[in-house]
């Protein structure tokens, strides 16, 4: 029987941390129970929850309890250590919702040990597909389960793989995906690195399917780790007779390779991708002819998702239908997020399709960290819009988030509070756009800059009033023109913004006023001299001299030389720096 | 510098597990490039012969890929602040002194790739105008004559390697 462990923490902010303590009495008091050599208690340093007391997670696959007291432990060893069961009052809120399908196996196994993922059904999908189905057969299984690309446009696995295999040829190839470059977006490393035999078990799947005999791995340079644990997998799998000549005594024969990114956003574009496995520029070209006929090498070449593979053995093993059955009408089985910004608690969360952003922020996530009011979602990175809160219990699927103007995208999700600007977030995607724009076509190329300008001009308080329609104009035409996804979504950013938040926009161009205080040529700095107890902090810490007077006339900012740094505003322990 | 037929011996170890390989450059370059820590240029030169394939091909690749540096990284990283409040205070003067001692522009490594001079927009520490920062650690109010003596202790200690 496998050990099963019980992690630790005294996550409190504040005072001495007692996780030591409990570790030890929890220790000493399982040891004196039933179940003292089936459960290991350790002392993690970091747990994913902050300042909810002492946090117990029991893996695998247990409950996670928060806020537990020293007279807790008793009926925790009693209940749930010997007796397996959960006890709600402790157990964290939201863990129900989520479902495990892709990380099933992340932070249960040791990634780096094949015996493990056979033990939980490890390349069992792979023997099945080979000897049970034919490659017709198992697509057939994958148009049932209603798989969609998990990389972000969300295109059925299936018929992917049906017109690769429908094209006449030898020669084909399937490729991984792996080259994830979206800000705040980690699911797909944490995958390779937590669970890369799944990865691999897919391809070689997908190999099947298609009728390719080689598959490459594009993972990018900054992922050392994932290059290292997928490359330890397929030597495994090669020893083992997984990957090579007749594998498993069949005779389906496929090799795979790891081909490393470095450093282009752009490449998780498909036909750039396929220019960058050739060892060249990662420059899109148009399309048609799609990779299916025209590929790799000029071959019918397959490009699925790291999560999408990940995905397959477990619709091979369980079957199509029983994938079905997670998810909405059209976007079926679950999705990996990972939640970052403003929230509580940030990190990977995999929930079923069809689950309201809010239960994924606030059930989940525990809400906006600062205890501010929500402002807004942001899913899909550069390419994808902010969903603002009034709109947080749509179902997420791939339909939904496109009518509201964002995509599904890879499974970015930043929460915003009160204190973002949304023409600052619009900035800030903008100028990744214009760093990663990789210039083959003008509207992308010239659009993004012209873009940013915009948007620069807007949150220095030069905006005209001209430029809304500018904006919508120029991201229309990119929309439009843009030879591939990159270009077609970067004006994604400012169109939602801009959709949602128009007032905003109008108050920085018009009022010249920026209601979240991040665009500092927009603030003004003034002392109330009714609050301002003449401490002189202001006066001593301004870096430029702007504050003038002494303490028998009291102080005054000088608006001409203020550099708006904000210093003053910090030091003063008496709120008497007025900020507008 | 190394002569060129330093780098050729160590170049064929380098290429061997590619040489036959589709669509190998990236992957030679990554090669190189953990080996060195940047790809020289003499070394794209053998590199263009051995695989017969352009120079200008490998510099169309070298130069679209932000990960690869064609200039060796220097030791010690010193970036200086240019943001409104530096500026104001006299951080373009720091960067000129830090040019003359150092001999190099901005944005490139000192010949005994010892320093790398850089300049960053703002540190977020206004308060404490001008800063630099050397290998992450802030030195503030830096003045003019500063300079030499904190440079200096980086070229002094000599740690044994």
């Amino acid at each position: 029987m496998d050990k099963k462990y019980i992690l630790v923490k005294d996550t409190r902010r504040a005072g001495s941390n007692q996780t030591e303590h409990f570790a030890g009495l929890l220790a000493a008091k399982i040891q004196a129970s039933p179940a003292a050599e089936a459960v290991q208690v350790v002392r993690a340093a970091d747990i994913g929850f902050y300042d909810q007391g002492l946090v117990l997670k029991f893996l695998p696959g247990g409950p996670v309890y928060l806020n537990v007291s020293e007279a807790d432990l008793d009926r925790v060893v009693r209940e749930t250590v010997v007796g397996g069961r959960v006890l709600e009052d402790l157990a964290a809120a939201g863990t129900a919702r989520q479902l495990r399908v892709v990380l099933r196996n992340c932070g249960v196994i040791n990634p780096e040990n094949l015996e493990e993922y056979i033990r939980r059904d490890g390349y069992r999908a792979l023997s099945r597909a080979l000897f049970e189905y034919t490659p017709d057969k198992v697509i057939e299984e994958f148009k049932k389960s209603g798989l969609r690309g998990r990389g972000g446009a969300g295109y059925p696995t299936w018929l992917k793989w049906h017109l690769t295999r429908s094209v006449p040829g030898a020669e084909k190839y399937v490729i991984c995906n792996a080259d994830e470059g979206d800000p705040g977006a980690y699911m797909d490393r944490s995958i390779l690195e937590g669970d890369p035999h799944s990865v691999l078990e897919g391809m070689i799947i997908a190999g099947y399917a298609i009728g390719a005999n080689h598959g490459y791995f594009y993972i990018r340079a900054e992922y050392p780790l994932a290059i290292e644990r997928i490359g330890k997998a397929i030597e495994q799998a090669r020893e083992r007779g997984l990957l090579g000549t007749g594998i498993l005594g069949s005779d389906f024969n496929f090799e795979v390779d790891i081909r490393l990114g470095a450093g282009a956003f752009v490449c998780g574009e498909e036909t750039a991708l396929i220019a960058s496995i050739e060892g060249k520029r990662g420059t899109p070209r148009p399309r048609p002819p799609y990779p299916s006929v025209s590929g790799l090498w000029g071959k019918p070449t397959s490009i699925n998702n790291v999560e999408t593979f990940a995905n397959v053995p477990v619709v091979m093993t369980r079957g199509g239908d029983w994938f079905a059955g997670i998810g909405t009408e059209k976007s079926k089985g679950t999705k990996v997020f990972a939640v970052t910004g403003k929230v509580k608690n940030s990190g990977l969360v995999e929930v079923p399709m069809g689950v309201t952003l809010r239960q994924i922020v606030f059930d989940i996530g525990g809400g906006v960290r600062s205890g501010k009011k929500i402002k807004a979602v942001q899913t899909g990175g550069p390419s994808g819009g902010v969903i603002p809160e009034d709109r947080l219990d749509t179902p997420v699927d791939y339909e939904n988030l496109q009518k509201l103007g964002s995509i599904m995208g890879s499974g970015g999700m930043i929460v915003m509070d009160e204190d973002d600007c949304m023409v600052d977030i619009a900035k800030f995607y903008l100028g990744f756009c214009v760093e990663e724009s990789c210039g083959k076509c003008a509207p992308c190329r010239i659009g993004t800059y012209q873009l940013l300008k915009i948007l620069e001009r807007i949150s220095e308080g030069e905006g005209r009033s001209e430029d809304l329609d500018r904006l919508r104009l120029i991201a229309q035409a990119m929309q439009k023109a843009s030879l591939c996804g990159l270009g077609q979504t970067a004006s994604n950013p400012v169109l939602s913004t801009l959709n949602y938040f128009e007032t905003e926009y109008r108050e920085h161009i018009q009022a010249k006023r920026c209601r979240s205080f991040k665009c500092r040529d927009l603030l003004t700095y003034s002392i109330i001299q009714s609050k301002c107890k003449r401490c002189r902090q202001c006066f001593l810490n301004c870096p430029v001299q702007a504050i003038s007077g002494d303490r028998e006339v009291g102080f005054y900012i000088q608006l001409d030389k203020c550099i708006k740094c904000g210093k003053c505003f910090e030091v003063c322990k008496f709120n008497a720096i007025a900020r507008e | 510098m190394k002569e060129g037929n330093d780098y050729h011996q160590e170049l064929s170890g380098l290429l061997a597990k590619w040489k036959d390989k589709p669509g190998n450059l990236i992957m030679i370059l990554h090669e190189i490039q953990n080996h060195y820590g940047f790809v020289p240029r003499q070394l794209s030169l053998q590199l263009s012969a051995l695989l017969d394939v352009p120079l200008a091909r490998i510099y169309e690749v070298l130069t679209f890929y932000n990960y690869f540096k064609l200039e060796a990284p220097g030791k010690h990283k010193i970036s200086v602040c240019m943001g409104t409040a530096c500026y104001l205070n006299g951080a373009p003067e720091i960067l000129r002194e830090l040019k003359s001692i150092l001999g190099v522009e901005e944005g490139h490594t000192t010949k005994n790739g010892l320093f790398q001079l850089e300049v960053v927009r703002c540190l977020g520490c206004c308060g404490l105008a001008p800063v630099i920062m050397i290998d992450g650690k802030v030195y503030d109010k830096v003045k003019k004559n500063d300079i030499i003596d904190i440079i200096s202790k980086f070229t002094r200690s000599k740690e044994p390697e």
